[in-house]
């Protein structure tokens, strides 16, 4: 990988691109579940609908607890001063790996549900490989985390199709999450070396499968949502995977790390 | 007590019986099936109370917050009753399902007013607009039910309100 300019050797990054590719392709698995329960958190107290405001905090929990299964499963495989805390509030905004879509702003309620919806879709075929990974904690964590993804799953779908579907207002704004969204969806395929890496061991998902289960998945909702597939040659964006990220990631770690930041080593 | 394996694991299963979960406190860690092997490695020294405890167990859902309390209140029980090293182990495959709690535990559930979970999974597919599980009411129960939210007061369950008594309930969701 030609980013090892990125590499910090200070001991509040400890680690960054790591030359274990194990160790990047964990990362990746938990920045991207760690952004989004970030992002789904704003919505806490802010929910369209009381019962909605728990459903999407629940979703930000189940994506918290995966990903701290993660960090921990990365800071064991680190060593040294590396703990689930200190991966996820001492790294900088180059060296997260997460997906450039799970970062996005929640918009409204379309936007949000649209999101998770594409994300939990990829996650879901995800999990459905990786638990059969030969790697046992990597498996154990996706096979735990699937049950969560399906629930997810579902009330995304149902969201999408009950706001493509539904009044003229409701429609518009689906249309318009879409706009935004979809040029985020293809850095979902586009493999960076790590998972290139993996999926040759049978410890990662071929991503290949994914792509071809999450394209089907999302022309079936989208179909009931009536709503129209983009077309082919949209401008896709890239980058998260090597810690090139849009704008908002900055904002989102200076909210969530600024404790640690400020008060080094603080607890409750 | 005594000193043999057998015997003192015995003894813990009997302590952890009295752990309860913090958010549906008539559980006890037992009745929800989350404990999943108790071990007792006698000291070289002997003494009842010096051998090592080992207690291994499994999160309900990735995230449930109540893990870590959970895993706290272990530890003093156990810590109460003179055992004096304890360890807690993690492990997260084969992932709990609602099938490992005891009956006890989904009888002392519906007498809490909170619905069990039901024996066989209807609803583990990610398909959008499935039918609904009949859920019976814990209060009056009538079948007469309805999904508010799959997502309910804590990440095991989901809300529903019955169309007889009225009541609002939580159901212990399939998982």
């Amino acid at each position: 990988m030609a980013t090892n300019h990125l590499i910090n050797q200070s001991t509040y990054q400890p680690v960054n691109l790591s030359t274990s590719q194990l160790i990047n392709y964990t990362l990746f698995l938990a920045d991207n579940a760690l952004i989004l329960g970030q992002r789904n958190s704003e919505w806490c107290g802010h929910g369209p609908v009381l019962e909605q405001d728990i459903a999407i905090t629940n979703i930000s929990l189940d994506l918290i607890g995966q990903a701290r299964n993660f960090y921990q499963y990365a800071a064991s495989q680190i060593g040294g001063p590396a703990t689930e805390d200190s991966l996820a509030y001492l790294r900088t905004e180059r060296e997260f790996k997460n997906l450039l879509l799970v970062e996005q702003p929640n918009g409204d309620w379309a936007g949000t549900t649209l999101r998770q919806f594409f994300f939990s879709t990829y996650q879901y075929f995800l999990y459905l490989q990786l638990q059969n990974s030969t790697d046992e904690q990597l498996a154990a964590i996706a096979e735990k985390a699937l049950k969560e993804v399906t629930y997810h799953l579902r009330w995304s779908s149902e969201w999408v199709i009950r706001l493509g579907d539904g009044t003229e207002e409701s429609k518009d704004r689906m249309l318009a999450a879409i706009d935004e969204l979809w040029p985020f969806t293809g850095e979902l395929f586009l493999p960076s070396a790590f998972e290139i890496q993996v999926a040759k061991e049978i410890v990662g998902a071929d991503v290949a499968i994914i792509q071809k289960e999450w394209q089907k998945k999302v022309a079936s909702v989208f179909e009931e949502a009536t709503l129209p597939l983009p077309k082919d040659d949209i401008y896709m964006q890239r980058g998260g995977k090597d810690g090139v990220h849009t704008e908002h990631l900055g904002y989102i770690l200076a909210e969530m790390q600024y404790l640690q930041r400020t008060y080094p080593g603080c607890a409750w | 007590m005594t000193t043999t394996t057998t015997t003192s694991t015995a003894a813990i299963w009997k302590i952890l019986e009295q752990v309860n979960d913090p958010e549906v406190p008539v559980l006890s860690v037992i009745d929800l099936g989350i404990v999943r092997d108790v071990k007792f490695e006698v000291s070289p020294t002997g003494g009842d109370l010096e051998g090592t405890v080992i207690v291994t167990v499994t999160p309900t859902y990735s995230g449930c917050p109540a893990t870590d309390v959970i895993n706290m209140n272990i530890r003093m029980a156990l810590l109460e009753n003179g055992y004096k090293n304890i360890q807690l182990k993690t492990v997260l495959s084969p992932a709990w399902t609602t099938e490992w709690m005891t009956e006890a535990g989904k009888e002392k559930l519906k007498a809490y007013g909170i619905a069990p979970p039901k024996p066989q999974q209807t609803v583990c597919t990610p398909d959008s607009f499935q039918q609904e599980e009949a859920i019976q009411c814990p209060h009056c129960n009538s079948y007469h039910t309805k999904l508010i939210s799959r997502f309910g007061s804590t990440a095991c369950k989901a809300l529903y309100q019955c169309g007889d008594c009225k009541e609002p309930f939580d159901y212990f969701k399939c998982h």
